[in-house]
């Protein structure tokens, strides 16, 4: 006897565990193996960009908070740098510094939350992410001592940043940056050779080199597909190009070689602490800057390398106080993008597994 | 017969762990163990949930519950409060008379399995002589109520799980039956009560392998990680009891850890020598060893993610099942060619042998890939 059988559509999302916010992806299944997947936008749309564009430039600040609501301070140094580059703006060198200093914790705090949830999202019982969230805290704790604020910090400003940082900074931030490797190998003696780990994620979700360039990934999903590109390297912005670092590639493009790209990264996020903390100088954090900035009309488009990839803000000036156009391009939603070619074919816990070694923020995807 | 009739009279059997007046009536009996059962299963599963979320807590760098009563030992008690008191919500295009029913099904067999589990020499309902395949049997009905329960909540997350349950469970029963045969084989009987009478020296030295197979499908058949497909909170938000809030819920919520309680007991009986221990009275040996179990089960959970559901059966199929059957054979050789060998001689010859057999599993048997071209 043939049984019939027939796909059934499942909704993933935007209610679910570990749909990381408010994505919905419509699956169609049949029994695990999925056949087809359309993903849906837009659940978490606040018109940020449009909001954006009847605000002056320095009001803008605490909006871009609000996008990639996990790495905040790399949201404020892309739209400044954007608006500086607009402006012709000089920055004084104590605030260059601190920002790369803000730049590269939030990086670290980023990836922890990444890298935690792409476990949590194999089905490990909340362990690697509270183990990851412990060493977050250090950095919020950080963030809260310089701008008094543990998750949208509204820190950077046209010009510099908002203020110095207070005394007891430097020394926890020694601290931090001494014990953070530790931590690191602790994670990678739970999981890097975790047979069960391995089994769920090498050779998964592979997203080939070719893929990944076509569809304009960026961030540790092209690296992890064998591309070596990082804005840091390829476009220095700030004073990135003072600072040894080594930029880790992955060369299968699986799961497996996100996690282990973002791992990496972290570790290089502490080699150029170190070396900022040494070469920190005294001075001005802020130049004088008024604060209905009037940039000449004309357009600029400010990049950074942000935690999930190539932040950047495009701005177009009218010469009035606020952006005639303000767009971002947000990494979430670009690499986002590969998922489908991703995902088909595998089985509903891959979907998820995959789609958390993407790493994606939907506050930034939808904006 | 009349009720007080001593139509089974235990303490004649088991004299010196009875209490000499013990009430020789069958009934008598059957209800004074009835209402001990109820009472330690229904203790010890708000105790290991109290002790699973404190010990989750120590393992995640977190303190866990400790806000109501000391150490927060009452928090399992503040949570039966609060899920009595929530709505109870069928769905209602749902199969009303099977989702009610689903939950005691499932409650119901799980319950039964500590009717033959000897607390003590002899303390236990009914010694059965076919105690071990009762456990086995009755276990596996407790898989109809979670069919029943994703089938009757009409939500697709639901039919994946109880899709997910049917199909593992259904496998994992053969390792886990075949596992114990080699306990069997050694003590000779079926019955829990001289399995533990057997263990001279606890079988878990003689059969290093049939315990870990056994603790693997045991965690398979209770949903636990990294087998905890049937509720995958992270694929299919949590399987066959999405739907159920309530007090079905915690019937639910109750039959798995009184599923984890039945399974450390079972490891307990076949594997730890029950309740035999030196210097302490053997109720409390025998609880130690419980809690001991647990604890191994929890620490599991705190530290592994999850296998997919292919990787999941290729597990129980190429890997359990084949070593499981090896585990038999030698364990049967063994009982036939040296019956009077000393023990210790066997304990290292099948530590070496277990180290081998699981090598070389490990070198030939890999798990990952698994796409499907569509």
């Amino acid at each position: 006897m043939v049984i019939k059988t027939e796909p059934f559509v499942v909704n993933i999302g935007p209610a679910h565990p570990s749909t990381h916010g408010v994505f919905r992806m419509r699956a169609t299944l049949d029994g695990e193996v999925v056949l087809d997947i359309e993903p849906v936008f837009g659940y978490l749309h606040r018109g940020i960009e449009k909001l954006a564009e009847e605000r002056t430039y320095t009001q803008i600040i605490p909006l871009t908070d609000r996008l990639d609501y996990l790495a905040s301070m790399s949201n404020n140094l892309a739209y400044v740098l954007a608006v500086e580059k607009l402006a012709g703006i000089a920055v004084p060198e104590r605030a260059e510094y601190l920002r790369v200093i803000m730049a590269e914790l939030q990086r670290i705090a980023s990836h922890l939350i990444g890298v935690g949830a792409f476990l949590n999202d194999c089905g490990a019982f909340m362990t690697p992410i509270l183990y990851m969230i412990r060493e977050r805290e250090k950095i919020l704790d950080l963030f809260e001592m310089v701008c008094g604020q543990r998750l949208t910090y509204n820190y950077m400003r046209i010009g510099g940043v908002s203020h110095d940082i207070p005394e007891e900074f430097l020394p926890a931030l020694k601290k931090f940056v001494d014990s953070m490797p530790g931590f690191i190998d602790e994670y990678d003696q739970l999981l890097k050779e975790n047979e069960i780990l391995l089994a769920r994620s090498k050779g998964v979700g592979i997203l080939s080199r070719e893929q990944a360039i076509n569809i304009s990934a960026s961030g540790p999903v092209l690296r992890a597909s064998g591309v070596k590109w990082d804005i840091r390297k390829v476009d220095p912005y700030s004073i990135y190009d003072r600072f040894g670092f080594e930029v880790p590639t992955g060369s299968a493009g699986d799961c497996y070689d996100r996690y282990r790209v973002r791992v990496e990264e972290m570790r290089q996020s502490v080699r150029i602490l170190k070396q900022a903390v040494e070469k920190l100088p005294a001075g001005e954090v802020r130049s004088e800057v008024s604060h209905l900035v009037r940039p000449p009309a004309g357009e600029a488009y400010g990049h950074i390398e942000a935690p999930r990839g190539e932040l950047g803000f495009y701005l177009v000036s009218d010469n009035s106080i606020a952006p005639y156009r303000f767009h971002v391009r947000a990494p979430s939603l670009l690499n986002l993008t590969a998922l489908r070619e991703m995902v088909v074919g595998w089985k509903v816990a891959d979907v998820l597994a995959i789609f958390g070694s993407i790493d994606i923020c939907m506050g930034e995807a939808d904006r | 017969m009349s009720l007080f009739d001593p139509g089974l009279n235990l303490s004649a059997y088991y004299p010196g762990t009875l209490p000499p007046e013990w009430p020789g009536g069958y009934w008598i009996h059957w209800g004074v163990f009835v209402v001990i059962i109820l009472a330690f299963v229904l203790l010890m599963a708000m105790g290991f949930i109290w002790l699973e979320r404190r010990e989750v807590g120590r393992f995640q760098a977190r303190l866990g519950p400790n806000r109501v009563g000391p150490f927060g030992v009452l928090q399992p008690v503040a949570d039966a409060i609060k899920v009595l008191t929530k709505e109870d919500i069928i769905p209602a295009k749902g199969d009303k008379l099977v989702y009610w029913l689903a939950p005691v099904v499932a409650f119901v067999p799980v319950l039964m399995v500590f009717a033959v589990v000897p607390f003590q020499d002899g303390a236990l309902l009914a010694d059965l002589n076919i105690g071990i395949l009762y456990v086995v049997a009755i276990s596996s009905v407790s898989v109809v109520g979670v069919f029943m329960a994703g089938w009757s909540s009409n939500n697709k997350y639901s039919l994946l799980g109880a899709m997910r349950a049917v199909s593992q469970l259904v496998s994992y029963e053969i390792p886990l039956g075949l596992s114990i045969l080699g306990v069997v084989v050694l003590a000779g009987s079926l019955s829990l009560n001289s399995i533990v009478e057997a263990q001279h020296i606890p079988f878990i030295l003689l059969q290093p392998l049939g315990f870990l197979i056994y603790m693997a499908a045991a965690a398979a058949e209770i949903n636990r990680t990294p087998f905890d497909l049937l509720e995958a909170d992270s694929e299919i938000v949590a399987g066959f009891h999405t739907e159920y809030s309530g007090m079905k819920f915690a019937l639910f919520y109750l039959v798995e850890y009184c599923e984890v309680l039945a399974v450390s007991v079972i490891v307990t009986t076949l594997f730890l020598a029950g309740w035999k221990g030196p210097l302490l009275p053997p109720l409390l040996w025998f609880l130690i060893k419980v809690f001991g179990v647990f604890t191994v089960i929890v620490w599991v959970r705190a530290t592994v993610p999850r296998l997919r559901v292919d990787q999941v059966m290729a597990f129980a199929w190429k890997c359990l099942l084949p070593l499981a059957l090896i585990n038999l054979l030698i364990t049967g050789i063994q009982v036939l060619v040296w019956p009077e060998v000393l023990p210790w001689a066997v304990v290292f010859l099948n530590l070496a042998i277990m180290v081998v057999l699981i090598l070389l599993w490990s070198k030939f048997f890999k798990l990952g890939g698994g796409r499907v071209e569509v």
